[in-house]
């Protein structure tokens, strides 16, 4: 069996000495689809930024690629650089839709990069809008340039936190089919956080649900949704309260 | 009216003692800028992104740099590089005497960098820190961040330059008490213009104070072309 690309070790994350999250393990498999559900505060974003790397955990440890970083062990750039993050709200930066799908490349001194912005570009469908500036974008287009900014860089891991949270339904389509095609084709594992459980089952290959910072349960999709062994994920599945 | 078009003349006439003064103003606030870029907008980006103990203790001190009279400036300075005083005694190549236009570049970047510095900061802490994660999910180094957030700040990060020239070319109590107004040597313009009205050279003083207006309307011109598209963005 191919290692995971992720294995978590009594991960904790701490702000000012209190602790929003805490896994005792998990793992996370190469090119799988995982869905991380649970009401806001429960420390899914945490987790997506310590899978990111952007933070050190306060205790724990993370075996990516092959190699254990923790507190006292941070990640290098190279392989940091395997990993990025498609956010809610985009930020684009104040450039072009091309600069900034270019962007990351330029970080990391590519140059000569035309083809592959080009490429993302017309993944995400907005070959059309490469000259216009990235401010005067709707919402969806926003976070598909967000997407091909975060998919030109061909990490090993994509991560996506609430990507679609504040899309109409047409743009959370497309995405959706852009993400399905990234995970089917390039074989990207993909993490996806969101509060909607109808998209975790519609994309995700296992889904774990993270309640106070804790994993409740992780199953995969259909026995998630079908026969969950948590009396928790049962009502949060039928969209109860559960907290 | 006199003076506009003796202003006019002198400067038609490429008047060697006004092209002088122009030259010198220029070299000594031009330098004094160069300096207090070099300081301030990296001083005005590390205040406006990280957070350390003491921040705000250097915030309170950078904003009384911000509104500091030149004079007192000049006075500080002069105490300080005179031969008694604590650099001047030290008698070190480095440091420059008085009454030498690198005594007045010091005084120049006292004045001017916390104002660059100061608007530095507002206009980086003016970037939607979201920005700042995304860029480094996206694989930016700490360095590469600083720039990324300097770059979306540019039009801030350029009026912080634009008001750094600005309060140092038309500055005079520093200059005058640091430089000493010696012809040929350390007169710049500002300074001339006291001289000249104290002489009841009116249409010269008008005329030197002409030539020092359209002095920052051009710098401020040019700044603009630098900036480039980021106003019409």
């Amino acid at each position: 069996m191919i290692e995971p690309i992720y294995q978590l070790r009594d991960l904790a994350k701490e702000y000012n000495s209190r602790r929003v999250l805490s896994v005792e393990r998990l793992d996370i498999r190469q090119g799988e689809i995982f869905a991380l559900v649970g009401p806001s505060g429960a420390g899914k974003s945490t987790l997506l930024r310590l899978l990111n790397f952007l933070e050190p955990p306060t205790g724990g440890s993370i075996r990516f690629l092959g190699a254990e970083f923790s507190a006292s062990r941070p990640v290098p750039l190279q392989l940091r650089r395997r990993v990025t993050t498609v956010f809610q709200r985009p930020t684009l930066l104040n450039r072009s839709v091309w600069a900034n799908v270019r962007y990351g490349l330029q970080l990391r001194g590519r140059r000569n990069a035309a083809r592959q912005v080009e490429m993302a570009l017309e993944h995400v469908g907005l070959t059309d809008l490469a000259r216009q500036h990235a401010r005067t974008l709707s919402g969806g287009e926003a976070q598909r340039v967000a997407l091909a900014r975060a998919m030109v860089l061909q990490p090993d891991v994509l991560l996506l936190d609430e990507p679609t949270a504040n899309l109409d339904p047409y743009n959370v389509g497309l995405i959706e089919d852009i993400v399905r095609s990234l995970n089917r084709e390039r074989g990207t594992s993909l993490v996806l956080v969101t509060h909607n459980v109808f998209q975790a089952r519609r994309l995700a290959h296992r889904v774990a649900l993270l309640l106070e910072g804790q994993i409740v349960e992780v199953a995969d999709v259909e026995s998630f949704f079908q026969s969950p062994r948590d009396p928790r994920t049962a009502a949060f599945v039928r969209g109860e309260m559960v907290y | 009216m006199r003076g506009l078009a003796q202003a006019i003349h002198l400067i038609a006439t490429r008047d060697p003692a006004l092209f002088e003064i122009v030259v010198l103003s220029l070299r000594v606030s031009g330098t004094a800028l160069l300096f207090s870029t070099l300081i301030g907008i990296p001083l005005g980006a590390v205040l406006g992104l990280s957070r350390f103990a003491g921040r705000r203790l250097v915030i309170a001190l950078l904003y009384t740099g911000m509104g500091f009279p030149p004079v007192v400036v000049g006075l500080f300075v002069y105490l300080v590089l005179s031969r008694s005083g604590p650099l001047g005694q030290l008698n070190w190549p480095a440091i420059p005497p008085l009454f030498t236009p690198a005594s007045m570049v010091v005084a120049q970047c006292v004045i001017s960098f916390p104002l660059v510095a100061g608007f530095t900061m507002a206009a980086v802490m003016g970037v939607d820190p979201q920005l700042r994660h995304q860029v480094q999910a996206l694989g930016a180094t700490r360095w590469q961040t600083t720039l990324t957030v300097l770059m979306e700040a540019r039009v801030g990060v350029v009026v912080s330059v634009i008001a750094g020239f600005g309060s140092i070319i038309s500055e005079v109590g520093a200059v005058m008490m640091v430089g000493g107004n010696i012809e040929h040597r350390t007169r710049v313009l500002t300074t001339a213009i006291v001289l000249e009205t104290r002489k009841g050279n009116f249409d010269l003083a008008m005329a030197l104070g002409v030539v020092l207006l359209g002095l920052s309307f051009v710098s401020n011109v040019v700044m603009l072309y630098l900036q480039g598209k980021a106003f019409t963005e």
